[in-house]
């Protein structure tokens, strides 16, 4: 059985807690769209300045397909690379790679107002000696997190694929997985007034799409699953499959609906919410957020790791 | 099914793999196949109209070719109809390389009105590419003023277009000049300007502030800002108007459709122009990236030593790569695609990896292939309908590994995560070819990735899947055999000394291998009933398998098992039956050899073949020539799965003769020949009397089943039936090795 510490149960996460909250508000609150990267190949830290040159020269001359772009004049969109170096899951992982596109309106020009238009990182949180074995020349960030329009994802992505000889693919947030999100934040602290817990489920087989939502208190959850976890601060596959289907009982005894035989498609807590599709949102913050973001891509990492 | 065909003569090793690398045709990068014949190949339905409009068009071109003096549209009907001809095979599939020429040189020469100049122009949409010479032609045409200025332009319109569908460009540069006097034509300029725009590198950087000159001349300064003094506006704009003309969407029409009969096989000439023909989300798309050097990188590793090659400017670009006498002047400067899947395919570049020994190349490769394969992979993803492209994809990946003579661990990946959830019906044949490339791995491995996986769906697939798997666990064996000989004199080398590839590891592997497949083809002839045609797959296993000492210089020699023995003897078909006798002959010549060695110990020899493989033989050859020859098989066959009966037992079953039954004139594989040999023997005799086949008559017998073909028969009895005396026909001494 898969098994792992929970929240502040290491030093390494205590560390994470202390991060700067300006840093990382960046994560909070948006929908990130989750890919898988295998290793990029000659990247760098030493040249991110360079990068974000040559990736919005790149930007321009994609966007006008054909006409000769000049690298490092000031164009419509700026990108920036810069490095997170606390976002990460243990010493041995690298330090995230955050990617910004900013646009610049033709009329505030010299205002040098930006907008922010397109985000994506790249991190490893995996904290496996996995990375251990990476030969030199490569780079292991096997999560890249997108938010903003999928024709930037594309011509982002595009030139890390181009520069950096790798290949990004959705990645699918598996049931099983999903139900170890639910579990976990299940297990955190928060307010009272936090809102519900929602779990969705798609009931295959059936000509018109049908969804069952199903909502549960959040003292309620807290409650059960903490009659459920023997020892705190860690998980267990069979403790969330017993808290699981616990949840699945009592609704069947209400609604005589057996949800284990449907897909859980979706999982939303007051920390974070999560998609079959790879779609993640952290919503609170920052503590608690960053470590949900962790632990997302933790659960996730070994996804991205046998794809790498 | 099969890659190649089986031939009973002994093979070399290494033998059948080379077919991929031999063909010279396919060093040019590419692969530009004739765009007529792989179009008419993807269409056979509408072969039989293509055909007519293959030689409609092939008349129409020598009618454009040969005509001398001009002609009006309105009264010729045979110019009217080969005009029509050109349109709809233009529009409907592209015109092919050699058509441009004519084609260009009739409606740039004045010969005819504009009204057919326009029309012929309009009608030059590439199907594949478009030959330099024909735009050399052009250009001389277009010096000499024959034509109108509206057909000019509308050449220098089209000319723009199909830019990227030209196949070299080196001589048009040399008339970089030329194009440049045409600014003057106030009419020409936007579109020479254009053009020159797109013609433009850094060393024509020398030469009113229209729109076009200025776009002309923003690229001049990037290139050389010191010639360039006057300041360009900074901001972008459209430049140049939209000159795509009729062309750009009949272009387009053509690429999808020929695209929509095999996606990979394209041409990739136009790079990164890929069409998103299908909308699926970004990157979902199963594609092999061009081949193209990495610009980005070099720029930005300028300060690190290995950089050294950008500083002095002498690295060659991958793209310019086109020929192997090319490579071989290279392949000390060549510059690696920045995106290493594009090797697969470009023939040139998979020699190239031939011959370095960079890890990171192979492990670019294999992230890149590991992680496409498992998300494409049709019965792994959910919602994944593409299976044609997944299975070229798949087939790529076959031939790029026969090309190495060397499997991918991505794909050995994938097969071992895949083959649990595989149908065996989808992608079978490609699945199964990509099988035999799997690299040697430890028992356990394969038993629960490969074995186990494979027996299951082998025991409830059809006859025909059984043969498959068979016929690609042969090649499997081969390929490990191979691996093993090449790797023989290069012992030394620290990469082969691995813990599973000491020759004891190997020596365990491969005899695993053969282990399992005389079980699964034990239980196959049993589910089956034995027929022939599985029989001949298995057989075709055990010729490999029975000189693996002598043609592989492995010291390992494995009996088939007695569930496969016994069918093959007592096989109603004289192929089997033949098929055996050579087996059995290659037997005894390898342990013979091994013999030899062992006791003139020439070689100090590690491993010696037990005796249980020599007894494992006798047995066999006693009940073979038991059965063949001596008519002695039911006394004598002491296999305990044997042909060992009761005297009693056989008296009741009533039959006469039972000792002769599986003799080669009995024997129900040739009974067919002993029928057709008395025929011609006693032509009269029409009561067929096998008995009289005897003596003198026993050996034109023989000399007449030799004459028939049975040569496997013909080297067993040579070999391993020591014949007393020519004359004597009944009694002879088996030879035990």
């Amino acid at each position: 059985a898969r098994r792992a510490g929970g929240p502040f149960a290491n030093p390494e996460e205590r560390k994470l807690s202390l991060l700067d909250p300006q840093r990382i508000a960046f994560l909070l609150r948006k929908q990130w769209t989750l890919y898988s990267v295998t290793p990029l190949y000659r990247f760098s830290n030493a040249h991110l300045r360079n990068y974000s040159r040559l990736l919005s020269a790149f930007i321009a001359a994609e966007r006008q397909k054909g006409w000769a772009v000049e690298v490092g004049v000031e164009l419509d969109i700026k990108v920036a690379v810069s490095s997170l170096p606390d976002l990460k899951g243990s010493d041995q992982d690298h330090a995230a790679i955050l990617v910004e596109l900013f646009s610049r309106s033709p009329a505030s020009q010299k205002t040098s107002e930006e907008k922010l238009i397109w985000s994506g990182w790249f991190c490893s949180v995996c904290g496996d000696d996995f990375f251990e074995n990476m030969p030199e020349d490569f780079t292991c960030l096997p999560l890249f997190l997108t938010n903003g329009a999928e024709s930037y994802t594309a011509i982002v992505g595009s030139w890390f694929q181009k520069t950096f000889d790798c290949c990004f693919h959705r990645l699918a947030i598996s049931p099983l997985n999903l139900s170890w999100m639910a579990a976990m934040w299940t297990g955190c602290k928060v307010d009272k007034t936090a809102s519900a817990m929602e779990l969705i489920f798609s009931v295959p087989g059936l000509l018109q799409p049908l969804d069952i939502s199903y909502a549960i208190h959040p003292e309620d959850a807290k409650a059960l699953w903490d009659t459920v976890q023997k020892t705190p601060g860690e998980i267990t596959q069979e403790e969330v499959d017993i808290f699981m289907d616990c949840l699945y009982s009592h609704f069947h005894r209400h609604f005589k609906i057996r949800l284990s035989a449907a897909k859980l498609v979706k999982v939303s807590t007051a920390i974070a919410s999560a998609h079959c599709d790879g779609i993640i949102k952290v919503s609170l913050g920052p503590e608690i957020g960053v470590l949900a973001v962790v632990w997302t891509g933790r659960l996730l990492c070994p996804l991205a790791e046998t794809q790498a | 099914m099969q890659r190649r065909q089986s031939s009973k003569t002994p093979k070399q090793p290494l033998q059948g793999h080379h077919k991929n690398q031999t063909d010279l045709s396919a060093w040019r990068k590419g692969g530009r196949i004739d765009p007529e014949k792989s179009i008419q190949n993807h269409q056979t339905p509408d072969r039989q109209k293509n055909d007519r409009q293959q030689d409609s068009l092939e008349q129409a071109l020598c009618y454009f070719e040969k005509v001398q003096e001009r002609v009006s549209l309105k009264k010729n009907s045979v110019l009217q109809k080969h005009l029509a001809t050109v349109e709809s095979v233009a529009l409907q599939r592209g015109l092919p390389p050699e058509g441009f020429e004519v084609l260009l040189n009739v409606a740039l020469s004045g010969k005819f009105g504009d009204t057919v100049n326009t029309c012929l122009l309009k009608s030059l949409v590439p199907a594949s590419v478009i030959p330099e010479s024909s735009i050399i032609s052009s250009v001389s045409w277009l010096c000499v003023g024959k034509c109108s200025g509206n057909i000019q332009l509308l050449f220098l319109k089209w000319l723009i277009t199909v830019f990227d569908f030209i196949d070299h460009k080196e001589q048009i540069h040399a008339l970089y000049g030329f194009f440049f006097s045409f600014l003057q034509d106030e009419k020409m300029c936007p579109y020479v300007c254009h053009l020159l725009y797109l013609l433009t590198r850094k060393e024509n950087g020398e030469s009113g502030m229209q729109s076009h000159l200025q776009a002309l001349l923003s690229l001049y300064k990037l290139f050389c800002p010191e010639l360039v003094t006057i300041t360009l506006p900074g901001k972008m704009k459209t430049y140049f108007k939209n000159s795509e003309g009729p062309w750009k969407a009949a272009i387009s029409a053509i690429r999808r459709r020929s695209q929509g009969n095999s996606p990979l096989s394209q041409p990739l000439f136009l790079g990164t122009a890929q069409p998103q023909s299908r909308k699926r989300k970004w990157n979902t798309q199963l594609f092999i990236p061009a081949s193209s050097a990495n610009r980005n990188n070099l720029e930005q590793d300028r300060g690190k030593k290995h950089v050294d090659l950008y500083g002095t400017n002498k690295s060659f670009p991958v793209e310019q790569l086109q020929t192997f006498p090319q490579l071989l002047e290279n392949i000390h400067r060549l510059e690696l695609p920045s995106q290493m899947g594009s090797v697969l395919t470009n023939p040139l570049l998979l020699h190239y990896m031939n011959c370095i020994k960079d890890e990171s190349v192979y492990l670019r490769l294999n992230y890149w292939m590991g992680q496409t394969l498992q998300e494409e992979c049709t019965w792994c993803v959910a919602d994944n309908q593409y299976e044609d492209e997944f299975k070229d994809f798949l087939e790529t990946v076959y031939k790029t590994e026969c090309f190495l003579q060397e499997g991918f661990s991505s794909c050995e990946e994938f097969l071992y995560k895949s083959l649990p959830l595989w149908d065996g019906f989808c992608c079978r044949s490609q699945i199964l070819r990509l099988v035999s490339w799997i690299p040697l791995g430890s028992f356990s491995e394969m038993k629960s990735h490969l074995y186990d996986p494979l027996a299951q769906l082998f025991f409830t697939s059809s006859l025909y899947f059984k043969c498959s798997v068979l016929e690609s666990l042969k090649e499997l064996l081969q390929n490990w055999l191979n691996w093993h000989v090449i790797h023989l004199d290069s012992a030394s080398d620290p990469q082969v000394c691995s813990l599973n590839t000491t020759l004891s590891g190997l020596v365990n592997v491969v005899a695993e291998l053969i282990q399992f497949v005389g079980w699964i083809s034990t239980v196959a002839l049993r589910l089956e009933n034995n027929p022939t045609f599985l029989l001949y797959f298995i057989l075709d296993f055990y010729e490999t398998v029975c000189d693996m000492y002598l043609r592989y210089s492995l010291p390992l020699l494995i009996m088939p098992p007695a569930g496969v023995f016994y069918p093959a003897l007592l096989s109603m078909d004289s192929v089997s039956l033949n098929q055996l006798c050579y087996i059995m002959y290659r037997y005894r010549t390898n342990l013979v050899a091994a013999k030899e060695n062992e006791q003139s110990k020439k070689k100090i020899l590690q491993f010696k073949f037990s005796s249980q493989t020599y007894q494992e033989y006798n047995q066999y050859i006693i009940a073979m020539v038991g059965c063949l020859w001596t008519s002695t098989a039911f006394q004598k066959d002491i296999h305990p799965q044997g042909l060992h009966m009761d005297e009693e037992l056989l008296k009741k079953t009533a039959m006469q003769e039972f000792k002769t039954s599986f003799n080669i004139v009995y024997h129900p594989a040739m009974m067919g020949y002993a029928v057709l040999f008395l025929q011609q023997a006693w032509p009269d005799d029409t009561t067929f009397n096998f008995s009289l086949i005897k003596g003198k008559k026993w050996n034109w017998y023989l000399e007449y089943l030799y004459a028939q073909g049975l040569k496997g028969l013909k080297l067993f009895i040579e070999s391993s039936i020591n014949r007393v005396s020519q004359a004597s026909c009944s009694k002879a001494e088996n030879t035990q090795a």
